[in-house]
């Protein structure tokens, strides 16, 4: 199916936002995810289903001020 | 020592961590200055995936010091609120630095989505510094929201103009005594962290005029000099001007006075 990760659209076969995060390679102890503008945290991950079209934001620690 | 949430500190510097040249400098500033709190923020990991994010969160844990992310960049309530979810999770602190930016040129942050934002994240727990103008009606919003920090601008983020409304901000240390005021944003100085501090500001948060400098290690290290010895004046109690002319050296015994004595 194809959803935007970080703004970017992508194909990916991955069913939920767990499994999402283990293709892309993401370091799961360090980000935070959010689908459709809202935060899901860490232990919904697995439970939370991808669908066709969806928005999802995948964030890390960064400098700031 | 100063109070954020009924935590104390030390050091009234709170640096942030951006636009260092390299990541040492970040963490001989951080060292240098004594600052125990640090601003950090979330950002997009590459599509592509990568572990970026650890390399930087590794560097600022070894610093041993308490991190304040911020919702930098945030535009609306909705963002806001789910950046600081976000953040929660992954640094595991109930702190939040709340940006809500309304306006692109100057970055000045929305008071209506401010406060808007502030009352929802206070309700779930969260300790909010909110980065806002030097407003008394907003502060006062901010407060009965539950805020018990308050972070006015001095000047728009960047610039380096130091306190653009001093009056605006001596009204708000008056009518806040017993809130937490932290100037945010526009210092370029020592000398404007210090002009804030002798108005009795509790502390300062600085990024860019550290991280930008020839030297930022040497400079972190002016700012808090700076901040100390603000801090110190104020606590001293500063004179009150005057128009007239006092003389300080005694007048009595002056020599080729006319008069005796």
């Amino acid at each position: 199916m194809r959803i935007r990760l970080n703004g970017e659209l992508i194909d990916t076969t991955a069913e939920d936002l767990a499994a999402l995060i283990e293709d892309r390679g993401f370091d799961v102890s360090v980000v935070a995810t959010a689908l459709n503008g809202e935060f899901v945290p860490r232990t919904l991950r697995a439970e939370t289903k991808l669908a066709e079209g969806d928005a999802v934001e995948v964030l890390r620690p960064m400098q700031g001020g | 020592m100063v109070d954020f949430y009924g935590r104390t500190f030390e050091s009234r510097l709170l640096l942030g961590t951006a636009r260092y040249p390299s990541p040492e400098a970040l963490g001989q500033a951080v060292a240098r200055s004594g600052a125990q709190i640090v601003t950090v923020s979330l950002r997009r990991e590459s599509a592509a995936g990568a572990k970026a994010g650890q390399a930087f969160w590794e560097l600022v844990k070894a610093l041993s010091v308490t991190v304040l992310p911020n919702t930098a960049g945030c535009h609306s309530v909705r963002e806001a609120v789910t950046t600081a979810r976000m953040a929660r999770e992954v640094f595991g602190t109930p702190w939040i630095k709340l940006e809500v930016i309304g306006d692109d040129v100057t970055l000045q942050p929305d008071p209506f989505a401010l406060v808007e934002a502030t009352r929802a994240l206070v309700a779930e727990g969260f300790e909010v510094f909110p980065y806002m103008t030097d407003d008394l009606v907003l502060a006062e919003k901010l407060v009965e929201a539950g805020c018990r920090v308050l972070m006015p601008w001095g000047a728009p983020i960047g610039t380096g103009r130091g306190l653009n409304n001093p009056y605006a901000l001596r009204l708000l240390r008056k009518h806040f005594p017993g809130i937490t005021l932290v100037v945010d944003a526009g210092i370029g100085a020592p000398s404007h962290a210090a002009a804030a501090m002798e108005m009795g500001y509790d502390a300062i948060l600085i990024n860019t005029a550290v991280a930008t400098a020839g030297d930022p290690p040497t400079m972190a290290e002016a700012f808090a000099e700076a901040i100390r010895a603000g801090r110190r004046a104020h606590e001293a109690g500063l004179m009150e001007p005057t128009d007239l002319a006092t003389a300080s050296t005694p007048t009595f015994g002056a020599p080729f006075s006319p008069f005796a004595g």
